[in-house]
């Protein structure tokens, strides 16, 4: 294996002003932006093309999806100070906001985990309606994203962060990095919340 | 807001440039909890089909704005990061619309 250090993951290039990881996770969170900007194209397409499409939109649960949000919500002010307690290198605080912030996805994915057991316990499995196969589809792949990012957090938070006595610099911006993964995730349900729990007019047009 | 970034040094000037991200945070925070009672409240408005869909995506938009300028910091951001993110904004509206108003003819309007 080689020993050679990976450039500029700290240190800025001169040719983009910026450091290597930043230029990264902003690429990737672009081709991100296009996965979810596909799923939503097919749900307007199928939206505005079906006439039944009611079937299902009753069983959304807005008072539990509301409270997901106010929860993911307070987790991104809670990963915003985990990178402020790296910034001021205090491993506690650290700690102390990453353990919240992978606490509060995990307070998201059983409440996610209590709405779908709520629409298979009506008989409303993907395959029910159109809208609930939606539904699935896009609440199951970000919570995928939610996941991903817990792990990541939970690596940065406690086995990971001895990088901060050794290269406090480079931890500061694996932190930030880990953190805009993360805000995106939550950018995303800011959109999903209303477009599948509350723009739904028609009535059920039955199974 | 000048961005900080992690190889300045720590010293007095970037703990009270801390203390502002922090305050910012707060407001951004208190900002998008009001934003997301209104989003439900609207529900409850029974609005017409059109308005209650311009009001709530004009709300999430707002707080998506608050989420990617303030806690992702892209109001402080190079310019490439924005030139980056302009450019993806557009494809992801080419992507958003470009199916539907090519299947205008095809599909049926919004059933009320």
């Amino acid at each position: 294996m080689s020993d050679a250090a990976i450039p500029y993951t700290v240190a800025i290039r001169p040719d983009t002003g910026l450091n290597n990881v930043k230029l990264g996770i902003w690429l990737f969170l672009s081709s991100e932006v296009m996965l979810f900007g596909s799923l939503f194209a097919g749900y307007i397409l199928l939206r505005t093309g079906n006439p039944n499409w009611g079937a299902g939109t009753e069983l959304v649960n807005v008072p539990l999806a509301a409270l997901n949000t106010i929860v993911l919500i307070t987790s991104s002010v809670t990963m915003v100070m985990s990178w402020v307690a790296a910034m001021e290198r205090n491993l506690a605080k650290l700690r102390l906001f990453m353990g919240t912030t992978v606490g509060l996805g995990a307070v998201f994915m059983v409440i996610k985990a209590i709405e779908y057991h709520e629409k298979l316990a009506h008989g409303a499995p993907p395959s029910y309606s159109t809208f609930i196969a939606c539904y699935f589809t896009f609440t199951g792949l970000h919570a995928l994203h939610v996941l991903g990012g817990m792990c990541l957090n939970f690596y940065f938070g406690f086995p990971g962060a001895k990088m901060m006595k050794t290269n406090p610099q480079q931890f500061a911006n694996r932190v930030e990095t880990a953190g805009l993964f993360w805000h995106f995730v939550d950018l995303v349900w800011i959109f999903l919340f209303p477009v599948l729990y509350l723009l739904n007019f028609n009535t059920p047009a039955g199974h | 807001m000048e961005h900080i970034d992690a190889t300045d040094q720590l010293d007095s000037h970037s703990q009270e440039e801390l203390r502002k991200h922090v305050r910012t945070y707060m407001m951004v925070f208190g900002g998008l909890l009001v934003l997301t009672l209104a989003t439900v409240g609207v529900k409850y408005m029974h609005l017409p089909v059109v308005p209650a869909i311009l009001v709530a995506l004009a709300i999430a938009l707002i707080k998506g704005s608050l989420v990617a300028c303030y806690f992702m910091h892209l109001i402080s951001e190079r310019k490439l990061i924005l030139i980056l993110m302009l450019a993806t904004v557009f494809f992801f509206f080419g992507v958003l619309l470009g199916p539907t108003l090519t299947e205008l003819n095809e599909i049926n309007p919004l059933h009320h």
